[in-house]
């Protein structure tokens, strides 16, 4: 191949890949959208893409390369269609007409969303929706979203099919949900994206930390087709005050730096000031829930960079509202940290001692905490609680900060 | 469902084991995975190892006997220990090893055990 040749070739790969970013998720969801069948529509647009990178470098790039693709990828649907009978639905194949125009800028992004709502049915598995959206929604492949979950790929692409086949074959509706539903159906979509975030959060050295900026381009996505829905703009809230002390939890050394010990002004004012202004819109929506509530403990964390000190007894108090209406396991152990950082250790201890053995037993921030708590209140046990943490921490940068913290072991005998 | 752990650690893990002033975060860490498996009560059985330099290897090739020092080959991962542990899944395997501390500083296998032969 001539350099010339080799550099439109590369060109022609470089806009695919732009394209791919900047609107997969919008074509996938209207292909899926039109046709009900979230494989289907996937297949039809890799095979789109493919097209395009064989044809894109000879004929060069087309004027609308997302017009180009979605062209592309419904005569493929419609091959498939004719090919194999599945389908004989004049009202489907009416979709499929000449039209190559973009989709109209309006009803693409509600596609998206409606493919947010299918992929977190109440239908569907919990632990594959998350994963479902980051692969149509945001086109992440199956090893990458296998590694950020720690499940094994063979299995995650298993778990994928069997969705989408579920997904068909109860003929899951991409209509939006009825008024009456849409607080819970959201409140499932809003669930996965955080589980997508806190799982980005564990490493940011590996494939997983792109899921954490995936995850708030989700958030963000939601609160703006979503705006008048308040636990929207409480997760993207929440995401946005952990992002703004992103570059805060580590020092120039790379070693773990707890949020207590954390210099204020490394937080990022920017972003901590967005989630402040995502926070108000949604208390003027005047329907409190959990996303608000977390997203008010770390708006009261982030009042440190002001006044100098975290005020411990209001957090304590936002953590009692959390576990009263919306009891987690997560919600408890922070409640626990804040009644001991506020001056109440026994209370703290009583918490702690209430979550039953064989929830906690493998949950390290409940043994960093149970340690955390012991030490407050100068009550034994600190030292065992730390090991437990230690022993049950992925990330080697934590492990090294809590064995720091700990009695030094003297080695094996 | 019984699954091995098998550690591996990069020869610079290895190392720490003998370095004074890496010993102790080494052996602190994986002192507190152990204690944190044994918590779980998902340990059927298993041993970390002595150093790969302590390693003795036996073939019989076409009936002669070969007795080598060193362990079977030069790698750059080197077998650290095993454990047997019993969960409800391969997920719950998976945490397992992701949590030892060779997983950022070497490898993890996760491996299902073979159920044991019928009775005779």
């Amino acid at each position: 191949m001539s350099a010339a040749a080799r550099a439109v070739t590369e060109a022609a790969a470089r806009a695919a890949e732009r394209v791919a970013r900047d609107c997969y998720g919008r074509l996938v969801a209207l292909l899926a959208w039109q046709w009900r069948d979230l494989a289907a529509a996937e297949d039809a647009l890799s095979d789109a893409f493919a097209a395009a990178l064989r044809t894109w470098p000879e004929q060069g790039l087309p004027d609308s390369p997302e017009a180009w693709l979605m062209a592309a990828a419904k005569r493929r649907l419609l091959h498939e269609a004719r090919h194999t009978r599945l389908t004989q639905d004049p009202a489907v194949t009416a979709l499929f007409g000449d039209d190559t125009a973009a989709p109209a800028a309006e009803a693409v992004p509600d596609a998206r969303l409606r493919l947010m709502f299918v992929c977190a049915h109440p239908a569907l598995a919990e632990n594959v929706r998350a994963p479902l959206m980051l692969q149509a929604v945001l086109g992440l492949d199956a090893q990458a979203i296998a590694s950020a979950f720690l499940v094994s790929p063979t299995a995650m692409a298993q778990r994928l099919v069997r969705a989408k086949a579920r997904i068909r074959e109860a003929g899951l509706r991409f209509d939006p949900p009825e008024a009456s539903e849409l607080p819970g159906r959201l409140a499932a979509v809003l669930d996965a994206i955080y589980g997508a975030y806190t799982l980005g959060r564990k490493d940011p050295d590996t494939p997983a930390g792109d899921l954490r900026e995936e995850a708030v381009f989700l958030a963000r996505l939601v609160t703006a087709l979503q705006p008048d829905q308040p636990e929207a703009w409480g997760l993207l809230a929440l995401l946005l005050h952990v992002e703004a002390r992103r570059a805060a939890q580590f020092d120039a050394a790379g070693r773990f730096v707890p949020l207590p010990r954390q210099d204020p002004t490394a937080w990022d004012a920017g972003l901590a000031a967005e989630a402040e202004q995502a926070l108000w819109t949604a208390a003027r929506l005047r329907q409190p829930g959990p996303f608000q509530l977390e997203a008010a403990i770390q708006s009261a964390h982030a009042q440190r960079r002001a006044t100098g000190h975290t005020p411990w007894a209001g957090i304590a108090q936002l953590y009692a509202l959390l576990v009263a209406h919306h009891p987690s396991l997560g919600a408890r152990v922070g409640q626990a940290v804040a009644q001991a950082e506020a001056g109440d250790p026994a209370a703290a201890r009583a918490t702690l001692d209430a979550l039953p053995a064989a929830a906690v037993q493998a949950y390290p921030a409940y043994w960093v905490a149970r340690a955390h708590v012991l030490r407050l209140a100068g009550a034994a046990g600190h030292d065992a609680a730390l090991q437990r943490a230690i022993g049950l921490t992925e990330d080697p940068r934590l492990r090294e900060f809590l064995l720091s913290q700990a009695v030094p072991f003297s080695g094996p005998a | 469902m019984q699954f091995m752990l098998i550690y591996r650690e990069t020869t610079a893990e290895v190392g720490r084991r003998d370095d004074p002033a890496a010993a102790p975060a080494y052996w602190g860490a994986w002192n507190a995975y152990i204690g944190a498996l044994g918590g779980a009560g998902v340990i059927v059985s298993g041993n970390g190892l002595q150093p790969p330099r302590t390693a003795t290897t036996v073939r019989v090739t076409g009936g002669q006997r070969q007795v080598q020092d060193g362990p079977f080959a030069d790698t750059h991962e080197h077998l650290g220990g095993y454990f047997i542990v019993e969960v409800a899944s391969l997920d719950e395997a998976l945490e397992w090893a992701a949590r030892a501390p060779c997983a950022s500083a070497g490898s993890v296998e996760v491996r299902p055990v073979l159920p044991p032969p019928p009775a005779q």
